[in-house]
C-alpha cells in the first residue's frame, strides 16, 4: 500500500537513529545512569509539561480572544499574533536572555532605581526557559485554535447559549470540547518542538536529553551513544502520543456543516477592553517586537551594507525560498496521503506507518540529518561503485549532498506538523460526506478532489505555511546535508555567530524572518477571504 | 488507494527539481586547479584565500558547517570526498579527525618551521595556524591582579559566589579540563573541578556574555577565550575587564588552537599541502588571525596591536592533542564532579 511504503521510506532515519542499539554503549550508559540521567529526564518532564500547558493557555486563550471578542486592535491582533513562528527560536531565546539577565536593561534599570540587590531571578533557570519556548511555541496552538473557533458554527454556540448556559460556560462545555483535536494537536506539536530543541536549552543551560545528545556525541566523541539517547527522546514522543490520543477522546467532533455566520463578536468595553489589548500586546512584544526590535539595532549597527554583509545575497534567499517551498509541497501531499489512507482504511498498519512516520518532528535536526546521511551514503558509495564498475572510470557521489535528499531529511523533520494539522482539519469532515458522495458514485480521487479539498482548504494552507517557514528556519540538517555551493539564509546566519558575530548575523536572520512573514501574510489573507 | 494522478505528477515533479536544479557538476579537471577546503571557522579567512588564490592560482572553494556535522559529512564520504583540505576549530575536534584517519600525514619542513611542536600533531597530521588563549578574567575595579594565580585558586573560598564559568558542555571548557587531567592526574584534576564547584560559579553560555556579566557585577572573575575580550575592548576601551595570564609561574597559560589539516582521499593533495603551508606563512598568519584578535600559530607572524599591549605571556607547552586524547575523560570527570 503506498501510505506505507511512504511511511517505511520516512521512518528509515528514524530507524537509522534506533539500530545504533546493536552495539549497546553499556559503558556511557553506566556513567550517564550514576550522574545525571534521572536529573535529564525530570527536567525533560518538567520541561514538557511547563511548555505544554504554557502553550495550551496561552494559544487557546488568544485564538478564543481574537475570535469571540471585540477590542482595540483586534484585527491586527488577530494576524499579528501568528508572526513569532516567522523568527528562529535561537533569536528568541538569545534576545530575551539578553533582556532579562543580570547584564540586561531590565535588571540593570532596576538595579539603578532600586539599589544594588534589585533584581529578577536569574533567568538561566527552568522558569525562563519555559517562558521563551512559550512564547516561541504558542503560535501552533494558536493558529489552529483560532481556525478550530472559527470554524465553528454560530449556532451550536447558540443553542448552548439558548438552553441558559452563560458565555463562559457556553465555551467552556461547547466552543472548548468542540476544538479539542485542533487544541491537542497544536499542543503535541508546541511539545516536539520543545523536545527537540538544542538552541534554547544550551544558550540557558537547561540540561535536558536533547542537550545530552551533543554532549555525548561532540564532547565524548561517540555518535552511537548519541544516537541512542536520541532513542530515548523517541520514547517520550512516543508517550506524546498516547498521551495526545487519551486527550482526544473517542468522540465525535464533527459538526453538521456550519449553517449560518460564525459566532457573533461580543465588543468589550472599559478595562476589559484594555486588558484584552494589553494581554495581546504584551505577548506580542515578548515574542515579536522584542527579538526583531533587536535584530533591527543589531542590524543598524553592522559593519558594513547590507549587500557585502552576505555575498550573493540574492542567490542565497533564492535557495531558501525554493527548498522551503519544495519542502511544504512535499510534506504536504505526504501528509494528505497518509491522512486520507487512515481515513480510507483505517487499519492498525496504516495508523501506526502514519505515527512513525511524524516521530521525525521530536528529533533535533542534526540527529534526523546523520539518521539520513548514513543510508544514504551507504546507497551513494553503492551506486558509485557500481558505476565505475560499469564505466570503468571513477564515479562521485550524486545523492549525499544533494538538494533532493536535503528536501528528504527536512521532510521526514518536518512531516508531523502537515500531518498534525490536516489530521485535525480532515477529522471535521463527517463521514457522511464520503458516503455521499460515494452513493452519488464518486471515487475516492474525485471524492477528495471535489468534495474535501475544499473543505480542507484551511488546514491545508496552513500546513503549507507552517512546513515553509519551519524549513527556512532549519539550520543544522541544513548545514550538514546541503549540496555544496547550495547555501541557505540559515547557513548565512549560523556562520556569523559560531564566532558571535551577532551584527553581522543579524541581516540574514532578518531575512529568515521577512521570508517567513511573507507565507504567513499570505496564509492569513487568503484563509480570512474563503469563508 | 486510488489518488488522483495529478498529484502524484506534482509530487514527482517537485522532487525532480531540486535534482535537476542543483545537479552536482562533474569533478575538477586538471586545467582549473582548485582546492576544496571545509571549514568550520569561517571569520577571517576569505582574505588569506584570496591572498593564496593570487599567488598560485588556485582557487579555493569553501563549504562552511559545524565541526561534528564536517567530521561525519567527511566520514560518510569517505574516500570519494570532494575535500582536500579540513579547517576546524578546537585541537579535540584535529585530534579526533585524524584518529578517524580522515587525514593524512605532510611531510613538509615549512610546516614543521612554521607550526612550533605544541601546536601540532605530533604524526603531523594536522597543525595549528591559531592560538586561542584561554585565560582568567576579572573586572578591573574590584578585583586586584595580585589577588590571581593559577586555575587551580579559582576553587579558593574567597572566590565563593563571585565566579562565572562557561559550562562543562563548551568544548574548549573540556579541551582545558583535559590540559588538566594531563598535567596533574585524574584525581587531582577532579579535586581541583570540585573546588570551582564549591565556590557555586554561575554557569553561562556564551563568552561575550560572560565578559558582560564581569562588567556589570555580576561577578568577579571568570576564565573565557582572549579574542572575546579582544573584540569587546577594541569597540569600547573603557570595558572593565581585563585579562589574567593564568599559570604563569607554574604550567603556563592554556591555548587551544584552530587548524588544519589534508584530508585522506582528496584529490588535490599537492595543491591541498600548498593551502595549508600558505596558511602558516607569516603573511597569512597575519591575516587570520589579525582580523579575529588570536594569536598567530607561527611566531615570526606579528600579533595585532590591541592584543600586543597585553604583552607576552608562557603558554602551556602540553601538546595540544591531549585535548582530545583526554576529551571524554574530562566530559566524564565534570559529570562526576557535579560540574555542569
Amino acid at each position: 500500500m503506498a501510505a506505507v511504503a511512504i511511511a517505511a521510506a520516512l521512518a528509515v532515519p528514524v530507524m537509522a537513529v534506533v539500530s545504533s542499539f546493536a552495539h549497546p554503549a553499556v559503558e556511557v550508559w553506566a556513567h550517564l545512569w550514576r550522574t545525571q540521567l534521572a536529573e535529564l529526564t525530570l527536567n525533560t518532564l518538567a520541561l514538557l509539561a511547563g511548555v505544554g500547558l504554557g502553550t495550551l493557555v496561552i494559544g487557546t486563550a488568544l485564538g478564543w480572544l481574537v475570535t469571540g471578542y471585540e477590542f482595540p486592535g483586534r484585527g491586527v491582533f488577530e494576524w499579528a499574533l501568528i508572526l513569532p513562528l516567522a523568527v528562529p527560536a535561537y533569536v528568541i531565546g538569545f534576545a530575551l536572555l539578553g533582556l532579562l539577565d543580570y547584564a540586561g536593561p531590565l535588571q540593570t534599570a532596576l538595579r539603578r532605581h532600586l539599589g544594588p540587590a534589585a533584581g529578577l531571578p536569574d533567568p538561566r533557570a527552568y522558569w525562563g526557559v519555559v517562558l521563551v519556548m512559550t512564547l516561541v511555541f504558542y503560535p501552533y496552538v494558536y493558529l489552529l485554535a483560532r481556525t478550530a473557533f472559527r470554524e465553528q458554527g454560530a449556532a451550536t454556540l447558540e443553542t448552548a447559549r439558548a438552553l441558559g448556559r452563560s458565555r463562559w460556560a457556553a465555551f467552556r462545555e461547547v466552543s472548548l470540547p468542540m476544538a479539542r483535536p485542533s487544541l491537542v494537536a497544536g499542543t503535541s506539536l508546541a511539545m516536539m518542538e520543545a523536545l527537540a530543541d538544542f538552541g534554547t536549552v544550551a544558550t540557558f543551560g537547561y540540561r535536558t536529553l536533547t542537550e545530552a545528545i551533543y554532549r555525548v556525541w561532540y564532547g565524548m566523541f561517540d555518535r552511537v551513544a548519541a544516537a541512542q539517547l536520541a532513542s530515548l527522546l523517541l520514547l517520550f514522543a512516543l508517550g506524546l502520543l498516547l498521551l495526545e490520543r487519551a486527550l482526544r477522546g473517542h468522540a465525535r467532533f464533527v459538526q453538521s456543516q456550519r449553517r449560518g455566520p460564525g459566532v457573533q463578536r461580543v465588543p468589550l468595553s472599559g478595562w476589559r477592553a484594555g486588558a484584552a489589548a494589553a494581554g495581546c500586546a504584551l505577548v506580542l512584544s515578548a515574542a515579536f517586537i522584542v527579538p526583531v526590535g533587536q535584530l533591527l539595532l543589531w542590524a543598524r549597527d553592522a559593519a558594513a551594507g547590507w549587500r557585502t554583509v552576505v555575498p550573493a545575497f540574492g542567490t542565497v534567499l533564492g535557495n531558501t525560498v525554493l527548498l522551503a517551498g519544495a519542502t511544504a509541497v512535499v510534506a504536504c501531499v505526504l501528509a494528505l496521503t497518509l491522512v486520507y489512507a487512515s481515513r480510507l482504511h483505517p487499519s492498525m498498519a496504516v495508523r501506526a506507518a502514519t505515527r512513525l512516520a511524524g516521530m521525525g518532528y521530536a528529533l533535533p535536526g542534526s540527529v534526523i540529518a546523520v539518521g539520513v546521511l548514513i543510508p544514504v551514503a551507504r546507497l551513494d558509495h553503492g551506486l558509485a561503485a557500481a558505476t565505475e564498475w560499469l564505466l570503468g572510470r571513477p564515479a562521485g557521489l550524486i545523492l549525499t549532498g544533494s538538494a533532493a535528499v536535503l528536501v528528504f531529511a527536512y521532510t521526514v523533520r518536518f512531516l508531523a506538523v502537515s500531518l498534525h494539522t490536516l489530521e485535525a482539519s480532515l477529522l471535521k469532515i463527517p463521514p457522511s460526506f464520503d458516503d455521499a458522495a460515494r452513493s452519488l458514485g464518486a471515487g475516492a480521487g474525485r471524492t477528495l478532489a471535489r468534495i474535501h479539498l475544499p473543505l480542507l482548504r484551511g488546514g491545508l494552507l496552513t500546513a503549507l505555511v507552517l512546513v515553509f517557514v519551519e524549513t527556512v528556519k532549519e539550520m543544522p540538517a541544513t548545514l550538514l546535508l546541503r549540496p555544496f555551493g547550495l547555501d541557505t539564509l540559515a547557513v548565512a546566519v549560523w556562520e556569523r555567530t559560531a564566532e558571535s558575530q551577532w551584527l553581522e548575523a543579524s541581516v540574514p536572520a532578518l531575512a529568515i524572518v521577512a521570508a517567513g512573514l511573507l507565507p504567513v501574510f499570505l496564509a492569513i489573507r487568503l484563509s480570512s477571504r474563503g469563508r | 488507494m486510488r489518488r488522483t494522478s495529478p498529484i502524484r505528477a506534482l509530487t514527482a515533479a517537485v522532487l525532480a527539481l531540486p535534482i535537476l536544479v542543483t545537479w552536482p557538476t562533474p569533478p575538477p579537471s586538471a586545467q582549473a586547479p582548485e582546492v576544496v577546503v571545509y571549514s568550520a571557522r569561517h571569520y577571517g579567512q576569505e582574505a588569506a584565500f584570496d591572498a593564496f588564490t593570487r599567488k598560485t592560482g588556485v582557487n579555493v572553494k569553501v563549504f562552511s558547517g559545524q565541526t561534528g556535522e564536517l567530521f561525519e559529512r567527511l566520514k560518510a564520504e569517505a574516500e570519494r570526498t570532494p575535500a582536500d583540505v579540513l579547517v576546524t576549530v578546537d585541537a579535540g575536534n584535529l585530534w579526533n579527525a585524524a584518529r578517524a584517519g580522515l587525514l593524512a600525514r605532510i611531510d613538509s619542513p615549512e610546516l614543521l618551521a612554521n607550526v612550533p611542536a605544541h601546536l601540532r600533531d605530533p604524526e603531523q597530521r594536522w597543525f595549528g595556524l591559531t592560538v586561542r588563549a584561554r585565560t582568567i578574567v576579572y573586572n578591573s575595579t574590584t578585583v586586584t591582579p595580585a589577588a590571581l594565580s593559577t586555575y587551580e585558586a579559582l576553587g579558593d573560598a574567597r572566590w565563593k559566589g563571585r565566579l562565572c564559568l562557561r559550562t562543562s558542555s563548551y568544548i574548549y571548557n573540556q579541551s582545558m579540563l583535559a590540559t588538566l587531567i594531563k598535567r596533574h592526574g585524574e584525581p587531582r584534576a577532579e579535586e581541583i573541578v570540585r573546588g570551582w564547584v564549591a565556590n557555586r560559579p554561575i554557569l553561562i553560555n556564551g563568552d561575550a556574555k560572560l565578559l558582560e556579566s564581569i562588567a556589570a557585577g555580576q561577578c568577579d572573575v571568570g576564565v573565557a577565550n582572549h579574542y572575546y575580550l579582544a573584540r569587546i575592548l577594541a569597540k569600547n576601551p573603557a570595558f572593565p575587564v581585563a585579562p589574567f595570564w593564568a599559570n604563569q609561574a607554574t604550567t603556563g597559560t592554556h591555548v587551544n588552537i584552530s587548524g588544519a589539516g589534508v584530508t585522506a582521499h582528496g584529490k588535490n593533495r599537492a595543491n591541498a599541502i600548498r593551502l595549508v603551508e600558505f596558511l602558516s606563512s607569516p603573511e597569512a598568519q597575519q591575516m587570520f588571525a589579525d582580523l579575529s584578535f588570536e594569536y598567530p600559530a607561527n611566531p615570526q607572524a606579528a600579533v595585532n596591536p590591541l592584543v600586543a599591549r597585553w604583552g607576552t605571556f608562557k603558554q602551556d607547552d602540553i601538546n595540544v592533542a591531549a585535548a582530545g586524547e583526554l576529551q571524554a575523560a574530562a566530559v566524564r570527570l565534570a559529570d562526576r564532579a557535579g560540574y555542569k
